[in-house]
């Protein structure tokens, strides 16, 4: 089976899409000639022309706004953020217009809104942003993010083909660091279903993104100590899969929620909430929270390292937790 | 290029729509003072040739994008005073089932999207829109209406230039009726007309008297069939004046009475009606007649939207997503 990076995964993933079907298009900032800032959207120009790899303005709200208008007359845009970041510059477009279009008047809106997040590239405030949670707080919007090569296409893939808008996060750290086997025909991985990365006993921990891979580094490294991580990847927040997280706090009792993403109002809280409301008799300890502190994103390197959660805070939590 | 010539009967048309729009509006007015209505509406008295010249100048296929004040919009497209009706009484049987308002309605079928009331907020859309029509070889168009103080969000300069950019079949209407809920256009904009603005992006802007529905109209024709040849957008300014506040709650004391009046003065409808009857297109006993059907057909849509069932409480939950 072919190995891929995750860049390609999702390049291969929107170009399997095109192919099958005339009404996907991609749009955005430096798509075409350039291929992309990251280059997700190299070759498409050549293969697919002018008519469906659209460069625009620096104009987000415009971008997001005419995918929307498109997406309306029975289109399916791919719309690339060159930054996720950069976002920001679309959000009425996305949490006013797109994601209540259905609920207002039942009309379906296709459309995947798709661009690089995350930190632990230098990038600074501006280019190191995991911002997911604005829109997992938007009802109507669907939110995505893969951890793996092979998710990557299968997400890709699923969220081209949804109904309903779809922001979908690629974790910029992973495009040329991790690859995977990807079969190379279609496949789907569904919407708003969690996999669990790695079977353990003693303690639950749910992450996503990038930090799935600092997860598997610690539980490898604890199991040397004997202590059991199980690693549940939850792939879509919105929705999410609550009955994955909650077997898997069932089964163990003792729970980590590790993100990248900021504390306050952060997908652990809300995961906690609902560990709370519904596997609170099957707790045997806190519900433990390794995230990200509430702060902008540093540039420099040592900053950088201290915001970021790694497999050490990881550690830390799992083997106090372990001890409760 | 030579004006479109109006038969008769277009012209009896478009003064019968603008009497639709004003008698609805003057309808729902009291429906409001007499407490029948939830929300809050925000009307157009005084705008109706603009809504009426432009969508008298439309194909079935077009479509067009509107605003927070969007009755006449909707009326002159061709949406039912019932489906209308229904949604300002919050009934199941409404354009938007209940869950929209006011300043929701529209029915993609009749050429209208559901209004969007984030002031600007359509632009793009309608931008997009255009998109589609091209790509997918429909010969349609968009006109897309927004106000005077839609032209200082950021948005209007993205939409506008991406429109311009790509030659796409989209005409931007500037409804400019001076002023932004009580803001006056002068305290927000140094150019004297929206239409300069065209100019920046390299783009026909014309600026017309928008209180007389066949000035409106062909403008319109002029606009619409630039787009429609693929030579792209055209900024069309159409100067008019709302005769009631802002909103229900707005009783507009921030304009001075002369200036009211001045523009009540130029009431579109009184002004056409006058025409008509000038060039005996219409009859004074024909004038009866058409108030007292329109009076009709909104008796009976109050009436029905009265009778129709209100959303079940648990519909809260439906439509989030599509499937």
């Amino acid at each position: 089976m072919p190995v891929l990076t995750y860049v390609e995964a999702i390049r291969q993933g929107i170009w399997e899409e095109m192919e099958r079907d005339p009404s996907v298009f991609v749009i955005g900032e430096d798509v075409a000639e350039y291929g992309g800032a990251f280059k997700v959207t190299d070759g498409m120009l050549e293969r697919f022309g002018r008519d469906r790899v659209i460069d625009t303005p620096i104009s987000e709200s415009a971008i997001v706004g005419a995918a929307t208008g498109a997406a309306l007359m029975g289109m399916r845009p791919v719309v690339e953020m060159q930054f996720m970041d950069f976002i920001a510059c679309g959000f009425d477009q996305i949490v006013n217009m797109a994601a209540k279009i259905h609920y207002r008047w039942g009309a379906k809106v296709p459309m995947v809104i798709r661009g690089p997040s995350g930190a632990g590239v230098h990038g600074g405030p501006y280019h190191s942003q995991s911002n997911e949670m604005w829109f997992v707080h938007t009802p109507g919007l669907k939110v995505v993010i893969p951890s793996t090569a092979y998710d990557a296409k299968g997400l890709i893939k699923a969220s081209i083909r949804d109904e309903n808008p779809v922001i979908f996060y690629e974790h910029k750290f992973l495009y040329r660091r991790i690859k995977d086997e990807v079969p190379d025909e279609d496949y789907l991985v569904p919407l708003g279903r969690a996999a669990v990365r790695r079977e353990g006993a003693d303690i639950a921990v749910i992450t996503y993104g990038a930090m799935v891979w600092t997860a598997l580094e610690a539980a490898a490294e604890l199991e040397k100590e004997g202590v059991s991580l199980e690693v549940v990847d939850l792939r879509s927040l919105l929705p999410y899969d609550e009955a994955a997280v909650l077997a898997s706090v069932r089964k163990c009792g003792k729970v980590i929620l590790l993100h990248e993403d900021t504390r306050t109002g952060g997908m652990a809280g809300e995961l906690a909430a609902l560990i709370g409301e519904r596997a609170f008799d099957d707790l045997d300890g806190p519900i433990i929270r390794v995230t990200a502190p509430d702060t902008p994103v540093p540039f420099a390197p040592p900053l950088e390292e201290y915001f970021l959660p790694n497999a050490q805070k990881l550690m830390a939590a799992a083997r106090k937790l372990a001890a409760y | 290029m030579a004006e479109a010539k109006l038969t008769p009967e277009q012209k009896l048309a478009m003064y019968h729509r603008m009497l639709l729009c004003r008698m609805f509006e003057e309808r729902v007015y009291f429906l409001f003072l007499e407490g029948r209505l939830p929300g809050t509406i925000h009307q157009s008295q005084g705008q109706e040739a603009s809504a009426v010249g432009i969508c008298s100048a439309l194909d079935a296929g077009d479509m067009i994008t509107s605003t927070h004040r969007p009755h006449s919009h909707a009326i002159a497209r061709g949406v039912s005073a019932r489906s209308l009706m229904a949604e300002l009484f919050a009934k199941e049987t409404g354009c938007c089932r209940g869950k929209g308002g006011s300043m929701h309605v529209g029915d993609a079928g009749a050429g209208m999207l559901p209004a969007i009331a984030i002031v600007g907020g359509g632009l793009p859309l309608a931008a997009g829109y255009a998109l589609a029509f091209r790509y997918l070889k429909q010969p349609n168009i968009v006109a897309c209406f927004f106000g005077e103080g839609a032209a200082n969000i950021g948005v209007f300069h993205e939409a506008v230039n991406m429109a311009a950019i790509w030659n796409l079949p989209v005409v931007f209407v500037c409804e400019n009726n001076k002023y932004a809920a009580s803001t006056a256009v002068e305290k927000v904009m140094r150019v004297k007309h929206v239409s300069e603005r065209a100019a920046a992006y390299g783009i026909p802007g014309e600026t017309v008297d928008g209180n007389d529905v066949e000035v409106v109209y062909q403008a319109m024709v002029k606009a619409g069939s630039r787009a429609r040849a693929g030579d792209g957008p055209t900024l069309l300014e159409l100067e008019t004046y709302r005769f009631a506040g802002h909103s229900r709650s707005d009783p507009g004391h921030y304009r001075k009475p002369e200036e009211v009046a001045a523009w009540k003065e130029r009431d579109p409808i009184a002004r056409y009606e006058a025409r008509l009857l000038a060039e005996k297109v219409l009859e004074p006993s024909e004038m009866t007649k058409i108030r007292a059907s329109i009076e009709l057909e909104l008796e009976t849509a109050i009436a029905q939207a009265e009778q129709d069932p209100s959303p079940k409480p648990e519909d809260c939950l439906t439509d989030v997503f599509a499937s």
